[in-house]
């Protein structure tokens, strides 16, 4: 045997002693690695709309004054308790005591009334603003009580102070919380490897329920070949939006993973520019909605597992009511109507294709279907930022598709410029009666009267509920079915036997 | 040699200056506002207005160009808009995986490809050549990232020896990082080597057929010898021209590897910088990347010099 023979067999052992002594065996676990498909921009939920932000910090590192659960409910956050008055201007927040956040400072009126002002200040870059747009002042009559007076009555005021972007942050860490996020959750804020993953690890200075977990590691995986990999691999215990649903039929069938498919406030959408020919006609915009058959779709993208939609509201809101069978797949029914209307057959449109999955694999699912009535489609991918500059900035396009994660919006229905351009003053109005309404009863009406309205007008074809697909190892417990609002909720979470 | 280099360094400023200037217009052209991106679908056009000015979006273009030219010259490489971090570290942190995982690339495919090329061109004809050949020539057509999912399956799924995927850091000691890279290494490696070996194979053939093969054979040197020690360097020439390129392809190699691994190396940054429209990132790594490949290119240069004799008789290529 020569020298450098020897060598390699020499390197060779070592490559094999260390891939042995790798993979000891596993002692009972209290910390949980968590996959997520985007690394978000920065860690601060008040200074930018990505739902990757939300996913880790949201009631892990950072709490507002209320709180959205799992459910999509919303309950008291750092606020204990609070009193409206009877005309729905003022709101008197009772404040937890003993509230600290990770760096020590204390928690009271202050912050709170530094917070709000901060979100709603002119220079403030806080991506949902209308949230704070009602309110006229905050004051501290104690330290343990906020007042917020409001210029108008707000329906959804509380359920809006429980999003990410209204979450409390204190004056000297708030600048530094796009890298060093500080909070007063039960979990604190550890290290970021960018690129990589982010740690969070328990504060033991939490107010309440401490965490079940020592330590949370987000990773980030973009690639879906590569997260089922991660997963059948055992890198990643869990994904709380798996990224691929063609592989859910083996991982159902595998008894270490637990499957779990809820809904997500994804309204998918094949959006239409209502201010262009001939989309501004209704039999048109109604042909397109009997022309798809939305269960075929569903079937074809999402592995079958999606809610189908006939209005821009989700099954998690309040007052929902089911309008999917407002326009029964009717492919003869869409020609005769685009005939009516004056639509050649061989007609071509475009359709502009965001990024994700559900549109480039829709897209071509789509087309097809509109082929059978006799348009024809150009099929146009373009990355995130083409997007919102050409078709939602500029409102450039034909038709997109497209799903509005936020909850709750009915409100871009009501809005002068808005991409898909529709204009409805009967559907304003509505809305306008809503957003000021402070008895429930009447308020679940008109969200009724609006999910109506929309149907009717099919400013949209609409879709399905993009589903939010939950794939985690089978002794894990705590984590949401649904994704009422962006978040990875992790405070509940623990291993069973 | 002073004054070549000297116009060497000449041609590498100038080309790093027209780099910088082409990206910097390209994505100046391309539709698409960071802020907008930062901010999605609700945000309204005064909060726009306000992180435009905070992100200094709301100068004109000829002065952040110039702004981030100044800056790269003093050494500030700006702050990346998603990040919100110095660009500088986040580089540097890239850099060391990427790095290794090209370094490992290149010397795993140079160690396979120049002794089976170099033993398919003594073999040839023979069984063993057409084999050796014959894989090469499969290697040629895989793609790589098809590769990295296949020793994905292979290694990490069934057997379990090596992570599917991410990469823990070089903190916690050589062997974990290694063992992170190898994979993926193998994955970039494994087509290069099949188009080296061919490369090395007929660079052997032709100085195999040279007169002074033939008289190293006639003074008495055995044919293992002769073909160490005349043929092999003089074939080299080809190989390391090949070697200098696919560094190049590498370097776009990394960017799928990358992502397929998950990997968190330069190629994804590129990648997640561009789709992100994180500006400064997208124009501080193309400037660095054409450096690197001119600087690859130099060092090309001096290895054909300590190669052969010949061209440092003359002074340089």
């Amino acid at each position: 045997m020569t020298g450098w023979a020897r060598l390699g067999l020499g390197i060779a052992g070592i490559v094999f002693a260390c891939v042995g002594a790798a993979s000891a065996p596993a002692q009972a676990k209290d910390t949980l690695t968590l996959g997520m498909v985007l690394e978000p921009p920065g860690l601060d939920p008040t200074a930018g709309a990505a739902a990757a932000i939300r996913e880790i910090v949201y009631a892990n590192v950072f709490e507002g004054l209320t709180r959205i659960d799992g459910e999509g409910h919303v309950g008291p956050g750092l606020a204990a308790s609070w009193t409206m008055s009877p005309d729905g201007k003022t709101y008197r927040f009772a404040l937890r005591p003993q509230v600290t956040f990770h760096d020590g400072t204390p928690f009271d009126c202050g912050i709170v009334k530094f917070s709000l002002d901060r979100a709603r200040a002119p220079d403030s870059t806080n991506a949902q603003k209308e949230i704070f747009e009602p309110i006229a002042a905050i004051d501290c009559p104690a330290p343990e009580v906020a007042v917020i007076t409001l210029k108008r009555p707000d329906a959804d005021f509380l359920y809006g102070l429980g999003w990410g972007d209204a979450v409390m942050v204190a004056p000297q860490s708030a600048a530094q919380n796009q890298t060093n996020p500080v909070g007063t959750g039960p979990f604190r804020f550890t290290r970021w490897v960018k690129g990589d993953h982010v740690e969070l690890a328990r504060f033991p200075g939490y107010w309440g329920q401490a965490a079940r977990l020592s330590m949370v590691t987000f990773k980030f995986i973009a690639d879906p070949a590569a997260a089922a990999s991660a997963l059948l691999a055992g890198d990643i215990d869990a994904f709380s939006n798996f990224p691929a649903p063609e592989i859910l039929p083996q991982l159902r069938a595998d008894s270490r993973f637990s499957v779990v498919v809820g809904a997500t406030e994804g309204k998918t959408l094949l959006a239409l520019n209502d201010a262009r020919k001939p989309f501004d006609d209704i039999r048109v915009r109604r042909a397109l909605a009997y022309a798809i058959d939305r269960h075929a779709l569903v079937t074809a993208t999402m592995s079958g597992a999606a809610r189908i939609i006939g209005s821009h509201y989700t099954p998690n809101d309040p007052g929902f009511i089911d309008l999917a069978g407002t326009y029964p797949y009717d492919p003869a029914r869409a020609k005769a109507l685009l005939a009516e209307a004056g639509v050649a057959p061989g007609t071509r449109f475009t359709l502009a294709l965001p990024p994700p999955p559900y549109a480039r694999r829709g897209g071509e699912v789509i087309a097809a279907m509109l082929q059978e009535v006799g348009l024809s489609v150009d099929l146009v991918p373009m990355e995130w930022a083409t997007w919102l500059d050409q078709v939602f900035k500029r409102s450039d396009f034909d038709m997109t598709i497209i799903a509005h994660t936020e909850p709750r919006d009915l409100a871009i229905y009501a809005r002068e410029h808005y991409y898909f351009n529709y204009h409805n003053a009967a559907f304003q109005s509505l809305f306008a009666r809503y957003r000021e309404t402070t008895e429930p009863a009447a308020g679940i009406d008109l969200l009724q009267q609006m999910q109506r309205q929309l149907a009717t007008d099919e400013p949209n074809v609409f879709l399905y509920v993009l589903p939010k697909i939950g794939v985690w190892n089978a002794h894990l417990h705590g984590l949401w079915v649904n994704d009422p609002i962006p978040a990875n909720d992790v405070t509940g979470v623990y291993w069973g036997n | 040699m002073i004054p070549y280099l000297g116009g060497r360094l000449v041609t590498l400023a100038v080309t790093l200056f027209a780099a910088a200037a082409a990206v910097f217009l390209i994505l100046d052209v391309l539709p698409g506002d960071p802020a907008a991106l930062i901010l999605g679908v609700n945000a309204r056009p005064d909060t726009l207005a306000a992180l435009h000015h905070a992100m200094g979006l709301d100068r004109p273009a000829a002065w952040r160009f110039l702004a981030w030219l100044g800056g790269m010259l003093a050494g500030d490489f700006g702050d990346s808009f998603t990040y919100h971090v110095p660009i500088a570290g986040l580089i540097a942190d890239r850099v060391g995986v990427s790095l290794p995982l090209a370094l490992l690339a290149i010397a795993l495919s140079t160690a396979i490809a120049i002794p089976t090329g170099v033993f398919a061109a003594a073999q040839r004809g023979k069984s063993a050549d057409t084999l050796a050949m014959a894989t090469a020539q499969i290697g040629v057509a895989v793609p790589n990232f098809w590769l990295g999912l296949l020793l994905i399956l292979v290694f990490s799924v069934k057997l379990a020896w090596l992570p599917a995927s991410g990469f823990p850091g070089w903190a916690g000691g050589l062997w974990p990082g290694l063992r992170a890279l190898l994979l993926p290494a193998v994955a970039l490696a494994l087509p290069q080597a099949a188009i080296l070996a061919r490369v090395t194979r007929s660079a052997m053939l032709e100085t195999m057929g040279e007169d002074y093969m033939r008289t190293a054979l006639a003074k008495g040197l055995s044919r293992a010898t002769a073909l160490w020690r005349h043929a092999v360097p003089n074939a080299l020439i080809p190989v390391v021209t090949i070697l200098g390129l696919q560094f190049s392809f590498l370097l776009a190699g990394t960017i799928i590897i990358e992502n397929v691994f998950t990997l968190p190396g330069l190629g994804r940054l590129v990648f997640q910088a561009i789709a992100g429209r994180d500006l400064i990132v997208v124009q501080d790594l193309v400037v660095l990347l054409a450096g690197s490949v001119i600087v690859v290119n130099f060092l090309v240069d001096i290895a054909y010099v300590l190669i052969d004799p010949r061209l440092r008789a003359r002074g340089g290529p």
